[in-house]
């Protein structure tokens, strides 16, 4: 086995080729490559952190900006609820105003009118009274030729008419 | 392979030698540029690529920037999880620890040997270098250890609640432990990549041999050796990624040791 029947002869040399390589191998590499490696892996790290984070943070963002849209629109409905109603109220009483001086008006015309048919209707009985009387008096003269005077005759038809 | 007489030596992949026929002697040690330190050096320049390709910094990655995000995220979390937030500061030495040895062990794995005059060679398969690389990782904990905590690392060898009558052979029982760590991180490595290898050379050396014995032998040894060798080989791939885990997953078991002292 040479590594060991050889190892008197070799050992030098191996130990020295090793410590020169492995020397370069740790300094070269190891201090100088691998903690530039391990930056860039430490920065892609904090990176993806650092971009989690933002999209987190605008998600909540947008969360608030729609939590405040629904309030805004929550508000505005109410209110356009509320003056949908108001109006209807203020139709409804509008209305009832008018219907009821409407009514009125009628009422008072229909009083007007009333008083106008009682006082024809009065003149109207004065004359067929004045008629009557003048027809009771006329016929007193044809049949009894007796001339009444018109006072009595009036007396007669009215206390006639009133009879009925 | 150095087939001598019909006979493979399955061991000749493991021997060291002069990559130029060269010798360089500095100092009374012998420091020559060897196959082993030339695929330590591919090694680190394949490494060296793979990471430079993840270095675009891009903030969306793309497929090779991401492989090296993964292994790096790996260490990074098998430290985390095991020491806790301050194994971070031990990343750059186990990821260079888990790399080296995984790329060593994946590399001496690659069909290399098909281009003429080349040679794979695994670094990990040689005691001398895992055993550098468990000392150093042993190391690294002693110093954290003592560090942190001065003498007081020493209560590391008492567990909590142990009789007092007992803490002293208790001690001696977790110190040998303790002691014991780098020669089995070392071991664990150089063993599991030796086996594999020996295993892969002696059924390439059977389906060889198979064939220069006649079209007979050939059904009878070289066909199901070649079958076995290719589910050995996907084995090893898998072994070469385990054991490179599992020494930087010790590394940081120990290091958390060393940090929180249980």
């Amino acid at each position: 086995m040479p590594q060991i029947s050889q190892i008197a002869a070799t050992y030098a040399s191996q130990i020295f080729w090793l410590l020169i390589t492995f020397g370069l191998l740790y300094f070269g590499i190891g201090k100088l490559m691998v903690p530039r490696v391990q930056g860039v892996m430490d920065l892609r790290e904090s990176k993806i952190a650092q971009d989690l984070a933002s999209a987190e943070s605008a998600r909540i963002a947008a969360d608030t900006t729609e939590a405040a849209w629904n309030a805004d629109m929550d508000a505005a409905r109410a209110a356009a609820q509320a003056e949908v109603a108001a109006a209807k109220a203020r139709a409804t009483a509008a209305a009832e105003a008018q219907l009821r001086s409407a009514d009125a008006d009628l009422a008072e015309r229909v009083a007007h009118h009333d008083v106008a048919v009682a006082n024809a209707k009065a003149a109207a009985m004065v004359n067929v009274q004045t008629i009557a009387t003048e027809a009771a008096q006329e016929l007193v003269q044809r049949l009894a030729g007796v001339t009444v005077p018109t006072e009595a005759a009036n007396e007669a038809v009215r206390r006639q008419l009133n009879h009925g | 392979m150095a087939a001598e007489g019909g006979k493979i030596d399955p061991m000749h992949q493991f021997l060291i030698e002069p990559v130029l026929g060269q010798r360089w002697i500095v100092g009374g040690y012998d420091v020559s540029f060897t196959n082993s330190a030339l695929w330590m050096v591919i090694t680190l320049v394949v490494l060296w690529l793979f990471m430079l390709g993840g270095m675009k910094r891009e903030l969306v990655p793309g497929r090779w920037q991401a492989a090296v995000e993964g292994f790096t995220g790996f260490v990074q979390n098998m430290l985390t999880s095991n020491v806790g937030p301050e194994g971070k500061r031990f990343v750059p030495y186990v990821f260079s620890l888990f790399m080296f040895i995984l790329f060593a062990n994946i590399l001496g794995l690659m069909p290399v040997g098909i281009v003429p005059g080349w040679h794979p060679f695994t670094v990990t398969s040689h005691l001398t270098v895992t055993g550098v690389l468990a000392i150093i990782s042993f190391s690294i904990v002693l110093i954290v250890g003592f560090g942190r905590h001065g003498f007081h690392f020493f209560s590391l060898f008492v567990p909590h609640g142990t009789p007092a009558l007992m803490v002293p052979l208790i001690f001696v029982v977790e110190l040998m432990s303790f002691l014991v760590r780098p020669f089995s991180l070392g071991l664990r490595l150089f063993v599991a990549m030796t086996a594999g290898h020996i295993l892969l050379k002696v059924l390439a050396a059977f389906v060889i041999n198979g064939i220069n014995l006649g079209p007979g032998y050939a059904v009878l040894i070289t066909v199901p050796s070649f079958v076995l060798m290719l589910g050995i080989t996907l084995l090893e791939l898998l072994v070469a990624a385990i054991q490179a885990y599992v020494f930087a997953l010790l590394t940081s078991v120990y290091l958390n040791d060393a940090v929180n002292l249980h």
